[in-house]
């Protein structure tokens, strides 16, 4: 099982230095430390492992570390900052745990650029070695690109000349698109094994500066402390600890104090309920602060997202995911306007970033995707988001029969109208409704109102309205039907169809990785016999198929 | 074929023809005469030192003796005849014709090669550049310009194979072979043991017996180069690298005379430093133990991982071969061979097999290390003669390494695995320490006198070009 909770002390391959309001953080990969046993992290190469210890130290840095304005990546190995993924570890992985792979570590990349844009902790990176392949794009994930001039050190996507792949990791869309690298400069720097240095790679706008190897620390930090001067965070808050999730993991289940999971492994469903806290709320900073990681918004939100992630990587069968919620609507209310009302507080904006963050994992997650809305659930505010975010919903209209609770209700929140964007940065109505954009002002029309299975129906905000009689039959055939469809046609299609409307830098990155990325990963060319990635490090060559498809 | 000295650059490549290549190279060349003035031997420009210059490649000709001031050397480009028939030797391209041009496939392979051997070329004359100031005699001072000089023709050699063959990436190169310098903390060298002072003679002449002894392999292994220029080129440098490696063999050798009549002349047989031949101006058998240790120590660092892709790729591309590559008697692919390699396991050092492509590094290493040892074995048979119970010895492979599997372990020079604690405790048992670098330095003086030479070292056996000992090698302006 692979294990996504970590601590700084377990760290194997990042230290984090503190320097208010700066920190470093330093990779130095233990070599015998890999996820898997069959290869070594050499040369600051990563796995899976070193990935899971940065989104552990990203996340860290935002709660726990207010003071901390501007974050600086560098290496503190000697003239290599990082290889990239370690290549054995692809060889050896198999398709899923390659694109799982990938996606995670796009996922941390999105983390880091979303704490430079909205947290007020801008990330630099001080290139003080050879950085290649992700190694490079780490950099890419970061504000600013520091690069020592000491005549050796250079920048490299070398996938396509070496592995006959492509930078997984969002490497050709941020060199066009976030950096405005020249597409024929792009074309010549892919494919070149040996990478660029020095004042070309300035030119090119591959680095923003390069520093003299005599000067370099002292001219990063002097870079980190003009960017910490700009920054939105407090200096004298007090972080909150993010501490250990309580997590219980059974065979067929995994409870967590706000979520529970339940696989049916016959049918490949997992079902997943969110409940509402229970009693007093904090409404003050003062008291939101003193429940710290416990704050139910946080909580659950963390809790959610281990359990994605956990699912994503450790239960690959259970094709479903079949979401519920469980409580008062009134309480999600109550924290929803709370959160609205302190957006601008350091901690509270870090919660709701948080929120939006793994409401994007779920909508990139390679799952089927249905939420059920049966009496005494709360689908209010946040958690009406996961109406949206799924493929299709299924809403019980009354009661069931011999039942004495009130049927379900919706009711939209500020929550469902900007604060959690999906990568497309619309909000998950506005994707909803991209032929009728009035409508999401018709659905704010009504907000704080709780809305029964008619009118939420006649708002487009669910799929289908059941009554008792047909409820048990339409989703029973609903979910089988689905589990008997190709896994791959149902994640491209799903895929597909989630993201309508504009392109980002984040859906592009997405995107092309599922088309490209991952069709290059199954082809001959890349892993047969004679394929770049599997033959790399053998000194063998690579035969391919020369027909271009 | 002749060299053409009409031209501004001497060479046996038809140079003239090549229009192109001729104003690439003299536009490099005046960098060149600059570095040479601000970074080759200090306050040499006068000197009139009497020098071997090539004047022809063949084998009769190559060595042409007479006085030169060295920014006037003719350094140029030679390179051995080229054989129409050559065929590559190894690897999947075994068997087709050796290539003329670089293949675009592995152009970049070639290029990163051919620069990490022409950083070392300069580099070492940057580290030698005060050496000058004091030699043990005019012998052994024209022996350094000489090795100097020839490192700087190395350099020529290597840059008309980037400005000849790689474009304008390899014109960069070029420039930025002038760009780096020995121990420059902006722009150092690329490898490390090259950003490292030779503070002193016992110094330069381990460096020349073991650091240039890994050029001689690297130089060894890339003569067997698909590429042809290269190999050419390489084969013609080999024989210039001999004499540097004959530098130090002969130097070494002769300060362990030396050690050794002191010994006998005193009737001493403390080898150490205190009590022993120290009393007398002379170096004693334990520092130059200490000194052995650590030269051989980062040369042996200089030829990589144990396990190496790039070395894999470079030998199944036909890049760069091994050591005697013609000579070895198997399949020349390595596909389906296994090499036997020391390996680092679980904190024991243990024999292990692997596939002999990734081992091509270490396999270079293992012929360099028997070379290695021939040498001291000269050494030994004159301890051995003088009647004194001690022997010289190469330290284990695994002893004070900073690059590979060993770097992560410290061992004893036998090789025995030994805690952090128990090397910076005893490290200076067996690498040289302050006091002993101090002694050595304070033995440093200049003697410029001819047929004179300095109290810790022997006088050679051998002439230069039939000239004694007491010849004037340099005369002073």
């Amino acid at each position: 099982m692979i294990e996504f909770n970590t601590h700084p002390d377990k760290y194997q391959h990042w230290t984090i230095d503190f320097d208010c309001p700066i920190a470093t953080l330093k990779l130095k990969v233990n070599e015998d430390g890999g996820l898997h046993s069959g290869y070594k992290l050499k040369l600051n190469s990563y796995d899976l492992g070193v990935d899971i210890e940065l989104h552990d130290a990203v996340q860290r840095l935002r709660f726990e570390h207010p003071e901390i304005k501007a974050v600086v990546l560098t290496s503190a190995m000697d003239k290599v900052f990082c290889a990239g993924a370690n290549i054995k570890m692809l060889g050896l992985s198999t398709h899923a745990h390659k694109v799982n792979f990938c996606k995670f570590t796009n996922e941390t990349r999105n983390s880091i650029e979303d704490a430079s844009r909205f947290s007020g902790q801008t990330y630099i990176t001080a290139i003080n070695g050879t950085a290649a392949g992700g190694g490079y794009e780490l950099a890419l994930a970061s504000e600013y690109i520091m690069l020592v001039d000491d005549g050796s050190s250079t920048v490299s996507l070398p996938e396509v000349p070496l592995l006959a792949v492509l930078p997984g990791t969002g490497g050709l869309t941020r060199i066009v698109d976030k950096r405005k690298v020249r597409r024929d400069h792009a074309d010549y720097f892919c494919t070149i094994t040996e990478g660029i240095r020095g004042k070309r790679a300035e030119n090119w706008k591959l680095i923003d500066e390069l520093v003299p190897r005599s000067k370099f620390e002292q001219k990063v930090e002097e870079r980190a402390i003009e960017f910490a001067n700009k920054s939105s965070r407090p200096t004298d808050a007090k972080g909150i600890a993010l501490n250990p999730l309580n997590r219980k993991i059974e065979e067929n289940r995994i409870t967590y104090d706000h979520v529970s999971v339940e696989y049916e492994r016959q049918s490949g469903i997992v079902n997943l309920t969110i409940h509402a806290p229970d009693g007093d709320l904090p409404t003050d900073l003062e008291s939101i602060h003193a429940a710290g990681a416990n704050y139910w918004p946080l909580a659950m939100a963390r809790e959610l997202d281990d359990a994605i992630m956990h699912l994503s990587f450790n239960e690959l069968e259970l094709g479903t995911w079949v979401f519920r919620t469980q409580g008062e609507a009134d309480q999600i209310t109550i924290i929803d306007q709370t959160l609205i009302r302190h957006q601008e507080h350091w901690l509270v904006r870090e919660i709701i970033l948080n929120i939006k963050r793994v409401f994007k994992r779920l909508d990139l997650a390679s799952r089927s995707l249905v939420t059920l809305i049966e009496p005494g659930s709360c689908f209010a505010g946040t958690l009406l988001e996961l109406v949206f975010a799924a493929d299709r919903s299924y809403m019980l209209d009354g009661t069931f029969e011999g039942g004495n609770e009130v049927p379900a209700m919706l009711r939209s929140t500020e929550m469902n109208f900007g604060p959690l964007p999906m990568c497309n940065e619309l909000t998950r109505l506005q994707t909803r409704f991209l032929n009728d954009p009035e409508n999401v002002e018709n659905v704010r029309a009504e907000i704080g109102k709780d809305l029964d299975a008619v009118f939420a129906d006649e708002l487009g905000l669910v799929t289908f309205i059941p009554d008792d009689i047909d409820w048990e039959d339409e989703v029973r055939i609903a979910v089988e039907e689905r589990a008997s469809f190709s896994p791959d046609a149902l994640t491209g299609m799903e895929a597909s169809l989630r993201f309508a409307g504009p392109e980002t830098l984040e859906t592009k990155i997405f995107g092309r990785l599922t088309a490209w990325q991952n069709w290059i990963f199954q082809r001959p060319n890349a892993v047969g016999e004679q394929g770049a990635l599997k033959l790399y490090g053998t000194g063998k060559q690579a035969g391919f198929d020369k027909k271009r498809v | 074929m002749k060299i053409n000295y009409s031209e501004k650059i001497p060479n046996n490549v038809n140079l003239s023809s090549d229009r192109r290549l001729q104003r690439a190279l003299e536009r490099w060349q005046p960098g060149y005469l600059k570095w040479w003035d601000e970074l080759g031997p200090e306050k040499s420009t006068g000197h009139e030192v009497y020098l071997r210059t090539a004047v022809s490649v063949e084998k009769e000709g190559w060595a042409h003796f007479d006085y030169v001031k060295m920014p006037d050397y003719r350094w140029g480009i030679f390179l051995t005849p080229s054989d129409s028939d050559r065929t590559i030797n190894f690897g999947i391209h075994k068997g087709q014709p050796a290539w003329q041009e670089v293949p675009g496939e592995y152009r970049s392979e070639l290029r990163r090669l051919i620069v990490t051997q022409g950083d070392t070329e300069p580099a070492s004359v940057e580290q030698q550049r005060l050496l000058g100031k004091t030699c043990p005699s005019l012998y052994d001072l024209r022996n350094l310009f000489q090795v100097n000089v020839e490192e700087g023709r190395h350099l020529w050699a290597m840059v008309y194979l980037l400005q000849g063959y790689f474009g304008r990436d390899g014109r960069e190169e070029a420039e930025a072979m002038l760009e780096r310098h020995s121990g420059d903390p902006d722009k150092p060298r690329i490898l490390e043991a090259f950003n490292e002072e030779t503070p002193d003679w016992l110094s330069y002449f381990m460096f020349t017996y073991f650091t240039d002894r890994d050029g001689n392999f690297q130089l060894g292994s890339l003569a067997e180069s698909g590429f042809d220029p290269l190999s050419r080129t390489c084969r013609f440098m080999l024989t210039e690298e001999a004499h540097h490696m004959f530098v130090g063999e002969t130097g070494v050798g002769r300060i362990v005379q030396r050690a050794c009549d002191l010994m006998k002349d005193h009737k001493t047989e403390n080898t150490g430093a205190t009590d022993g031949v120290r009393q007398y101006g002379g170096i004693d058998l334990e520092t130059i133990q200490k000194y052995l240790n650590f030269h051989f120590s980062v040369s042996t660092d200089l030829f990589g991982q144990e396990l190496s892709t790039n070395a894999a790729t470079y030998y199944n591309t036909g890049i760069k071969g091994r050591f005697g590559e013609t000579k070895i008697n198997d399949d020349h692919l390595l596909h389906d061979s296994s090499y036997s390699i020391l390996e680092l396991n679980s904190e024991k050092i243990v024999n292990t097999e692997v596939p002999a492509l990734n081992a091509v590094n270490e396999r270079l290493r293992d012929d360099y290390i028997k070379d290695c040892d021939l040498g001291v074995r000269r050494w030994n048979k004159i301890i051995e003669d003088a009647g004194i119970d001690f022997r010289l010895k190469l330290p284990h492979r695994a002893f004070h390494r900073g690059i590979g599997q060993f770097s992560e372990i410290q061992t004893d020079p036998e090789g025995e695995i030994i805690t952090q604690s128990e090397w910076d405790r005893r490290h200076s048992e067996w690498m040289p320490s302050q006091q002993d670098q101090a002694y050595v330095q304070s033995l440093m003086q200049p003697v410029t006198e001819p047929g004179k030479i300095a109290g810790w070292i022997a006088p050679p056996r051998g002439k230069i070009n039939r000239h004694p000992f007491e010849y004037e090698f340099v005369r002073f302006n």
